[in-house]
């Protein structure tokens, strides 16, 4: 079975339609990546994915996880499902500690697998660990959730809580924007260390950057709330040399043959 | 009343990561509501309704006064009769009845019990239920706890101890006739009985608390805490806090109080007085949980009360920590007068009003000495129907060179039916000190609650956690045991808050 299958996904916010229809097939382990340009409903998709009550999805549309429509569940219920989603802006949480987030976050989820809970010392070790390999200090375990943290660690803090809560399907909503070299780097190594037969994940970026160190089996290529092609690692290759403009124009052209244009 | 109570807390966060039941504990909590609002049948001896001298003479006898003593209440009562009742809070309620109270009332027993052996056994068992076992082998090391009961103090406890140390930590009554000298130096010195209508009615009518005293350069070894229980109806509770605290000494006191679950509103109204001598520190903290009332409004106490310190020696240091999230109404100011030089006020505040709870609360900090300093930060969280408030008044006398406050005041509203207010009075009477006040109004951030909730959290914990956070601050100068108290207690009170 498919890990996702997301059935003609229409979706507005403030009566504007954004995504105007996309199918897409996520099966386990496979890596795809969604790129775009500015504007194309890129990150729309990922909020959607992980539930975001802002947007209206539209009644015909389906999100199957496993087989099952998780259009109406909560998105605190997918994540225990094992969606996660790295985002794109993660926000502050002001004296809440790291440790003291996750702590609870993974002690729900486990409990709804009725697994015993974590103990807060030993999670706490695990925690720093997880920190060390993804190239955040351990001291950030203690730090109050994003808070004050550049731009690079917000998003390496994003990978952390990725490897801690090991889900089935990884959404990273342009982690790569904003990182210099290094801190990309780490976060591949964070992403291709999960890499697994049973682990999926849909990489959003602008960039083909990110790409060339985890190497995607699938590029789509998002314009207008929709899926305008699809292809390899190839695919990003070519976009990356010829931008997205090549793109429009080929919409045009075909708007213009079916006559929307005149 | 801390600690033992958090062992209980600490228990069941135990029991929460060893066994998984974390959050149904905490829901099981969120389900019983007010969790203290049982009654404890016991029989007592109240006093007819209502308030003259007679009455005031009573009382008096009633706790074998000196005649001094009889006087100074009689005085009270006398500028309280002549007085008007202040209307200036952002509170609206229906002028208690002074005649339909009873202003004393006390388990029946013939005298205050020497020892424990000696206390009424349903009294013990309710505070065991409170999570304040007060039996020898029960009780709890690192604290002392006197334990009042309506009108009167049963118990208190590690008393020997602290003797030893020089401490005098016992109820109010007790100091009256044991301690007659000191009680009557320090008595009003604070909060005379003419400061306030409530403080008047105080003065008049109070029938216990507790008394501490802390000789020259003694560091208290353990934490003293008072716990105050409302059980008999229609009857007010007006207790009486006195804290001393000679040169160079230090005391950390800690306060909690819970009242059952009743359609009548019942009055609180209580002083605490503080007293800092040079280089003394005292830290007073409040975990307040008085009967809220229903989702109504039917019900809960009048929580007015007066809490003043007055820092009178050079470098001494008072600070006040408080946890509101209890009563129908709150109308309170812990306040410091800074009057020795270099002296430090402090006030670290979390007031929390849900239902159509209404607070009212702040501080004063006084500036009389030279480089005095002051720090407020108040944190009020409103959700419901309720309305919150912060008023504060900071004045730095023309004497006062050099001084600094800072302010800081956060609001954060749940819902859209609540309201949180600030009035801030800021009077500076010389050129060389300065004064900050930030001050800023947030709704719960949806962005902040996603985020929790696509990581697996639901959203009751969602809000529990970013309410935490935004009281860290606070929380942080609360005694550890009472931090996790705090925290449960705001988990609690946030149940209904979703959506």
């Amino acid at each position: 079975m498919s890990l996702l299958k997301i059935k003609n996904l229409r979706a507005l916010i403030e009566g504007q339609l954004i995504l105007q229809g996309i199918d897409l097939t996520v099966n386990p382990g496979e890596v795809h990546a969604i790129m775009g340009p500015n504007g194309s409903g890129k990150s729309t998709l990922a909020q959607i994915l992980a539930g975001n009550e802002k947007y209206e999805v539209s009644p015909e549309s389906e999100i199957l996880l496993l087989g099952e429509n998780i259009l109406d569940i909560p998105p605190e219920e997918r994540s225990r499902r094992g969606v996660f989603i790295a985002f794109q802006y993660p926000v502050e949480i002001p004296g809440l500690s790291n440790t003291e987030f996750l702590h609870t976050a993974i002690n729900e989820i486990r409990k709804s697998k009725n697994l015993p809970p974590v103990d807060i010392w030993d999670f706490e070790k695990q925690l720093k660990e997880k920190m060390k390999e993804i190239g955040l200090d351990p001291s950030f375990s203690e730090r109050s959730v994003n808070e004050g943290f550049s731009g690079g660690e917000k998003k390496r803090n994003e990978i952390v809580q990725m490897a801690v809560l090991e889900p089935v399907l990884a959404i990273l909503d342009e982690t790569d924007s904003g990182l210099d070299i290094d801190a990309l780097k780490s976060v591949a190594e964070g992403v291709n260390r999960m890499r697994s037969p049973d682990r999926s994940f849909i990489i959003i970026t602008h960039y083909q950057r990110l790409l060339n160190y985890i190497q995607p089996d699938f590029v789509h290529v998002l314009y207008k709330g929709k899926i305008v092609k699809s292809g390899g690692f190839e695919l990003a290759l070519e976009l990356e040399q010829k931008g997205y403009d090549w793109l429009k124009k080929e919409e045009e052209m075909e708007m213009s043959s079916i006559g929307v244009l005149s | 009343m801390a600690e033992v109570n958090s062992k209980v807390i600490e228990k069941e966060l135990d029991s929460n990561t060893n066994n998984g039941e974390g959050m149904s504990t905490v829901h099981e909590l969120i389900n019983k509501k007010y969790a203290y609002g049982w009654v404890t049948p016991i029989e007592e001896e109240p006093f007819p309704f209502g308030l003259n001298e007679d009455i005031i003479r009573k009382i008096s006898e009633k706790k074998d006064e000196p005649e001094w003593m009889t006087e100074w209440r009689l005085n009270a009562y006398r500028i309280w009769i002549g007085m008007k009742e202040p209307r200036w809070a952002f509170v609206k309620f229906r002028t208690p009845d002074f005649q339909s109270i009873r202003y004393y009332s006390a388990p029946r027993m013939k005298e205050r019990p020497k020892s424990i052996e000696e206390v009424e056994p349903e009294i013990l068992r309710t505070f065991e239920k409170l999570g304040i076992p007060l039996e020898e082998q029960k009780r709890l090391a690192g604290i002392a706890v006197d334990a009042v009961f309506d009108s009167v103090s049963v118990a208190t406890t590690h008393q020997e101890i602290l003797g030893k140390f020089g401490i005098i930590f016992c109820s109010m009554s007790e100091a009256i006739r044991n301690y007659p000298d000191l009680v009557r130096l320090y008595l009003g010195s604070v909060v005379p009985p003419s400061d306030n209508y409530y403080a008047s009615l105080n003065s008049a009518v109070f029938s216990d608390g507790s008394f501490v005293y802390v000789p020259k350069g003694v560091k208290c070894p353990m934490d003293l805490s008072t716990y105050f229980r409302i059980n008999s109806a229609q009857t007010g509770q007006f207790e009486r806090t006195l804290i001393i605290a000679e040169e160079g000494s230090e005391v950390s006191y800690l306060e909690g109080c819970t009242a059952p679950i009743r359609d009548e509103n019942q009055l609180h109204a209580a002083v605490v007085e503080l007293v800092a001598h040079k280089n003394a520190t005292i830290r007073y903290s409040t975990v307040q949980n008085w009967y809220a009332g229903d989702e109504e409004g039917r019900g809960g106490i009048f929580n007015f009360v007066t809490k003043r310190g007055k820092c009178m020696g050079d470098n001494s240091r008072i600070s006040w920590t408080q946890v509101e999230t209890g009563s129908a109404i709150t109308w309170k100011y812990p306040s410091c007068i800074l009057q020795g030089d270099n002296s430090t006020g402090e006030f670290y505040s979390v007031a929390l009003t849900r239902n159509k709870q209404q607070a009212d609360t702040g501080t004063k900090m006084i500036h009389i000495g030279r480089n005095t300093h002051s720090t407020i930060i108040s944190k009020t969280i409103s959700a419901g129907m309720s309305q919150n408030t912060y008023r504060g008044m900071v004045r730095v006398m023309p004497k006062a060179e050099n001084s600094r406050n800072y302010t800081q005041c956060d609001s954060l509203l749940i819902g859209n039916r609540c309201g949180a207010h600030t009035f801030p009075d800021i009077d500076v009477r010389n050129s060389s000190s300065s004064v900050e006040h930030e001050a800023t109004t947030s709704k719960i951030n949806e962005e902040q609650l996603f985020y929790c909730r696509a990581r697996g959290i639901r959203p009751e914990n969602a809000i529990s956690l970013v309410v935490n956070g935004f009281c860290k601050e606070v929380f942080d100068h609360l005694p550890m045991e009472f931090a996790v108290e705090a925290t449960r207690l705001l988990s609690i009170s946030l149940e209904g808050s979703v959506g």
